[in-house]
């Protein structure tokens, strides 16, 4: 049986992780900019993954955990901030999000 | 086994292009889910159940879960039910069940030939080392975890509350 070559795994993981940057520069929607950002997250535990099952140690997995919390809590306070984008702007577009400007 | 990987990975690839250039939420969010599995199965080609298994429950799962809550929430209103009538319509849901159903045939065909008990060749990490690693020598990382996700809690709870004044008082002021 063949190994996967990580080069090709990694490759994937540096593809999405590009994909998710280019979403969250080019979207003005923030809820695309979140889901974008998780894109990006999710990228990088694929990394992670790949690079534990190279070497075959649990470290990988351990880590990809750890980016599932933080996931998980920033999607939790990210929507928040969203709903109260929304009550007080009426829109989710983060260019109107302009008070700090000046 | 490559040929499973390669698969995974252009479905992967394609379902995370359509989210980033979908202009409706909800089409967005169907496609990431389908990109979501294509990453679980390519974690299972990589010889990590445990971590494909959560891929599924918890990002498509539970996130996602979170993240249609909210697309609901921001939706109130008659405009809804016509959004909801379009969403019926096929053209937002084909796409993503096509490439599903690539990853479902996927899965039928490595449980079909007993292919789980060899990913790619390599010996698969059990959930039970995974376990004892998380509990060993990254205790101090499970409880900085737990942590964060009560932190996380806690300002979702604060920021979600519903009196909050609007910023339009302050705009009026300063011209």
């Amino acid at each position: 049986m063949i190994q996967l070559p990580l080069v090709q795994v990694l490759s994937l993981a540096g593809l999405l992780f590009v994909m998710g940057l280019i979403g969250l520069l080019v979207r003005r929607n923030a809820l695309f900019m979140l889901i974008s950002v998780e894109v990006m997250l999710n990228a990088a535990g694929l990394a992670f993954v790949a690079a534990g099952s190279r070497w075959q140690q649990a470290d990988g997995q351990v880590m990809f955990l750890f980016i599932l919390t933080v996931a998980a809590a920033e999607v939790a306070v990210g929507l928040a901030l969203v709903l109260g984008l929304h009550r007080q702007l009426k829109t989710l577009d983060t260019d109107a999000a302009d008070s700090l400007g000046g | 086994m490559e040929a499973t990987f390669y698969v995974a990975a252009a479905a992967a690839l394609l379902a995370t292009g359509m989210v980033i250039t979908r202009r409706h939420a909800v089409h967005a969010l169907l496609w990431f889910i389908v990109s979501l599995f294509a990453v679980a199965v390519i974690f299972y080609t990589l010889g990590a159940p445990f971590v494909a298994a959560l891929e599924v429950i918890v990002y498509a799962g539970a996130i996602m879960v979170l993240f249609l809550f909210v697309v609901m929430l921001l939706n109130l209103g008659p405009a809804a039910a016509a959004a909801e009538g379009r969403l019926l319509s096929p053209g937002a849901w084909v796409g993503p069940a096509m490439v599903a159903l690539v990853l479902a045939f996927q899965l039928g065909w490595l449980i079909w030939r007993g292919g789980a008990a060899q990913p790619a060749g390599q010996v698969p990490i059990a959930p039970a080392d995974v376990g004892s690693a998380l509990f060993g020598p990254y205790l101090l990382g499970a409880e900085i975890c737990g942590l964060l996700l009560l932190t996380g809690l806690v300002a979702a709870a604060h920021l979600g509350r519903r009196r909050l004044p609007p910023l339009d008082a302050h705009r009026e002021e300063s011209p």
